[in-house]
């Protein structure tokens, strides 16, 4: 009995021992996991049940009125409108293009860390410093970009000035910072293509570039393309710098997007509850993308 | 008839030169395997027999064809990778029929949805469909044609490669070392498969490997490559027992063969030990020359006679056989002899032992390598005070 | 044929890509360009590369003297730094006994590290700066420092390396008689390099360019991170000063685009394995 117990004893400790040691390694990032994530994340369902507004004393829990609220918010309504034609611009539009480029620079044997570089310099630059640059280029009379255009007779819009054109030109600033992002994930994803597949679509018929894009290339960035569509989707829902820098929103709303309302709403304007239940369709936004990814399109990608 | 032939071809990548000028033919029917150690060119000779690569100088012809700038695509030849190099995302069956699709569908056609609305097309997919049901039923491979690569295992994506490189009656079959991926058992089970393979199909079959084995046991010819020379083609009994050159015999045969560094003199007379060769000198003055025996014409015994003396260094127990590692005491040169286990029984590490070796099986090479023509003229007991 | 069809193709890509990186390259360009243009020259013609009067010195001590571009580069700095350092010694350790001890609590880590991914600063914000708020640690390091201080991101990175790492080097450090602190620190942070690495550039660039968390916490020039320091200049600028409003931009961007030239073959990487791990 008693040699049984010290068995026992001896095959446990060591494992506790490691347990413990485990938990206390652990602990600090646990501790700032609940305060600064967990917390504040529950937190901001609780607010967007209340009526909560910075610099007032009290509060009280008004249910779905803050919801109902939004739902009828023609503000809110056109931020998640222009964010959703914003994303439908920037995400298509920088994964295409920075798979292109990357098939090109991956095709070619020289120049290819240069032309890496270029593309790949706006991810590294300060992007409210570069959106200054791409006002002044965007400028309606002494801007470059409609000078440019008016050497071929063509009169350039008021690019961030009118409501009719503003969010595309935020696209444009948003697709050139985020193409080079998307490309080198996408080099990478084509380096790591087994050569000996593109020999065997060679003597398996496939002639064209074409021909060896759909049969090889194509399917092997499976996984590489949905993780930069993910990414890419929710750059684009969480765009603020630009349009904080240069429209706050305007002309006429024609720029607000998600971030910058909430921003408005919780930071400006102090309405802390309403601005939480409009994080949390935001949160539920992301959430949503994120089950997309692994849930349906991530079956289809992955062949082991 | 000559389905390939190859002539003079010659590659260098940077300055570092691949291939040096290989010619040779392969007829109809005939299996022929290149074999040598990584790094002699095998590979990239195969890849410009495919057209994945180009040769720098040397013309190929398929079938009485000149091919030499044509692409891969157009040159009617099907290759297993080593990798089996399967479209991850294709089931087995798409990737059989995957050859011929390119072939027999257009671009167009070849769209989905909207390649099914063209006229033709649902006939020649049933015909592609026919085809790879059959070809899977010849490899019995049929329940696999649902999977995709991930879910096989090495065997059976091995056989699914073998299928989609024999579905379009090619007019040469490449294989780039299909085996080597395969685990030991699998490994020789399926070498008889793919002889057998071979002899249905009676296309003609360039094989790459670098394990001899493989190479004498199931080619009709075996072309050995060594730092971009074709050293040798000839059937595997030639190769093995009358190899043309020093690099030939030392890469072929396990363990490896003997070779003793001794002179030729004047007359063209080499002595050995108690062994006396008659070869023919052409410099008219006393030259180095090698000798090579393999270990199985070498034979061990305890008495004090023999041809040398040498001393047991070393014995392996290998079952059927032992080797028995020994060291010259005169010339000092190693000596690996193949003999049996009864044999060996008497024998211990240290002990002096007498070797002698079959005449007619030594082999002289010159200190180029080349094989110099040398026939036995006489052979005497070594006793144990004299000098070799 | 080959050859020359080969030669056509390689014009037509080079073409593409070099047009391509033209106008990649267009905003710097004209950055660089009218940072040294006078006002009036800036109003007449806009296409012209070379400024007729050099007006480099100008514009570049307006923007000098308006923001106190050392201040912000300063707070910059050791806003990222502090937050690089804080991230690092937090998930390492963490992310090691997650990987390598075994306890119960791994497998909810686990998964609260996978909603912690799901969770950006954009939505914690408002809780935290209600709380910033009523702690009264506005315009401070500490509430521009805090918020970042866990970086699930991290973890999640540092784990899937350190499972890489073969337990036999961790069970021979054991027997060495090394704690597991000491194996933390002596083991696997060496052979975790790469990745601390390619986790520092991720983070820096991250912060460095972040604008939402500043702009809430702090209102005082004296913390402004460099995109608030640009946010004030523009505003007190507010006309239609491009020249000096380019060199500004100049200064502000040139410290990490400068850094990532230097560095651009760790910054590749950096961001290709922090992107496909993540």
């Amino acid at each position: 009995m008693a040699s049984v117990a010290t068995v026992d004893r001896f095959a446990i400790e060591p494992a506790a021992r490691e347990a413990r040691v485990a938990w206390l390694l652990a602990l600090p990032a646990i501790v700032l996991l609940f305060l600064f994530i967990l917390l504040p994340t529950l937190a901001v369902i609780v607010l967007g049940f209340t009526d909560f507004e910075l610099g007032y004393a009290g509060f009280r829990f008004v249910g779905f009125e803050n919801y109902a609220e939004l739902v009828s918010d023609r503000t809110f309504l056109r931020s998640l409108w222009n964010t959703a034609v914003y994303t439908i611009i920037v995400a298509p539009a920088s994964i295409i293009l920075a798979l292109a480029i990357a098939m090109l620079i991956e095709a070619e044997t020289r120049g290819r860390a240069f032309f890496r570089t270029v593309y790949f310099l706006p991810v590294a630059s300060l992007l409210v410093a570069m959106a200054t640059v791409w006002q002044f280029l965007f400028h309606p009379t002494i801007g470059p970009v409609n000078a440019f255009l008016a050497t071929f007779g063509i009169a350039g819009p008021n690019w961030l000035g009118a409501s009719g054109t503003v969010l595309y030109g935020l696209a444009i600033i948003g697709v050139w910072q985020s193409v080079g992002f998307n490309m080198v994930l996408f080099l990478a994803g084509l380096t790591a293509i087994p050569r000996e597949l593109y020999a065997a679509a060679q003597i398996d018929g496939a002639k064209s570039w074409f021909d060896r894009f759909r049969l090889v290339t194509w399917p092997m960035l499976g996984p590489t393309t949905l993780f930069v569509t993910t990414i890419s989707v929710i750059n684009s829902v969480k765009v603020f710098e630009t349009v904080k820098t240069l429209t706050e929103g305007g002309p006429n709303k024609a720029s607000e997007v998600l971030l910058f309302t909430i921003y408005q709403e919780g930071f400006v304007y102090l309405r802390v509850g309403y601005a939480s239940a409009m994080t949390v369709v935001f949160l539920a936004i992301l959430v949503a993308l994120m089950f997309l990814q692994y849930r349906v399109l991530d079956r289809k990608v992955h062949y082991a | 008839m000559t389905v390939l032939s190859l002539r003079g071809i010659a590659k260098s990548y940077g300055g570092n030169t691949i291939l040096k000028s290989i010619t040779f033919e392969a007829e109809a029917g005939e299996f022929i395997a290149l074999v040598g150690p990584s790094g002699c060119g095998k590979s990239t000779l195969l890849r410009i027999v495919a057209g994945l690569d180009h040769a720098d100088h040397g013309d190929i012809a398929i079938a009485g064809r000149d091919v030499s700038r044509v692409p891969a695509a157009d040159r009617n030849i099907a290759m297993v990778f080593q990798s089996y190099a399967l479209y991850p995302h294709l089931t087995a069956g798409q990737n059989i029929a995957v050859p011929l699709a390119m072939r027999r569908l257009t671009a167009m056609q070849r769209l989905p949805l909207l390649g099914s609305l063209l006229p033709g097309q649902r006939q020649i997919c049933a015909d592609i469909q026919r085809q790879v049901d059959e070809m899977a039923s010849s490899l019995k491979i049929d329940h696999l044609l649902g999977r995709k690569p991930g879910q096989m295992s090495g065997g059976q994506r091995q056989r699914v490669a073998l299928a989609r490189a024999m579905v379009r009656r090619p007019s040469v079959f490449l294989m780039d070392e299909p085996l080597s991926n395969l685990d030991a058992n699998l490994r020789v089970h399926a070498r008889g498969e793919i002889v057998d393979l071979h002899r249905r199909a009676g296309v003609p079959t360039l094989y790459v490997t670098h394990d001899q084995s493989e190479a004498l046991s199931m080619a009709d010819r075996v072309a050995v490559m060594i730092g971009g020379n074709l050293l040798q083609l000839a059937d595997p009994r030639e190769i093995y027992d009358n190899p043309a050159h020093i690099e030939v015999a030392r890469f072929l045969g396990q363990p490896k063969i003997n070779v003793l560094e001794t002179r030729m003199d004047a007359s063209g007379v080499v002595r050995f030990g108690g062994l006396v060769l008659a070869g023919e000198n052409r410099s008219a003055a006393e030259t180095p020359v090698m000798v090579g025996v393999r270990p199985e014409f070498v034979r061990v015994r305890a008495d004090n006679g023999g041809m040398l003396r040498a001393r047991v260094e070393r014995m392996e127990f290998l079952g059927s056989e032992v080797i028995v590692h020994t060291r010259l005491d005169a010339i000092g040169g190693a000596v690996t002899i193949k003999s049996t286990p009864s044999e060996a029984a008497s024998l211990s590490t240290g002990m002096p032992v007498g070797v002698d070796v079959t005449p007619e099986r030594v082999m002289l090479f010159g200190r180029d390598g080349e094989r110099l023509a040398a026939k036995p003229i006489g052979m005497m007991t070594v006793l144990e005070t004299a000098n070799g | 044929m080959i050859t020359t069809s080969l030669s056509m193709g390689r014009v037509a890509r080079l073409t593409v890509l070099s047009l391509g990186a033209l106008i990649f390259l267009a905003p710097y360009i004209f950055m660089i360009s009218t940072a040294g243009k006078a006002q009036s020259e800036i109003f007449s013609s806009s296409l012209s590369l070379i400024p007729q009067q050099w007006s480099y010195i100008e514009n570049f001590s307006k923007a000098l003297s308006r923001v106190s571009m050392s201040t912000l580069f300063i707070n910059g700095v050791i806003v990222c730094a502090l937050i690089f350092v804080v991230q690092v010694v937090v998930a390492i350790p963490c992310a090691y006994a997650m990987a390598k001890l075994r306890f119960q609590a791994a497998r909810t880590m686990m998964l609260l590290v996978m909603i912690g991914l799901l969770v950006p600063i954009h939505a914690t914000a408002l809780p935290l700066y209600v709380a910033f708020d009523r702690l009264s640690v506005l315009n401070s390091y500490l509430a521009l420092v805090a918020p970042f201080s866990i970086s699930v991101f991290a973890i999640f990175l540092f784990l899937q390396f350190f499972r890489a790492i073969p337990d036999d080097l961790i069970q021979a450090a054991r027997l060495d008689g090394m704690s597991e602190a000491g194996i933390v620190v002596r083991v696997v942070v060496p052979n975790a390099w790469p990745a601390i690495t390619a986790f520092a550039i991720f983070s820096v660039v991250a912060h460095w360019n972040d604008l939402f968390w500043p702009l809430i916490v702090v209102t005082n020039q004296d913390y402004a991170t460099p995109p608030l320091g640009l946010l004030y200049f523009r505003a007190a600028e507010a006309g239609d000063d491009y020249g000096a409003l380019m060199a500004a931009t100049l200064i502000i961007t040139l410290p990490l685009v400068t850094a990532f030239l230097l560095a651009q073959k760790r910054f590749v990487e950096g961001i290709t394995m922090t992107g496909l791990k993540g």
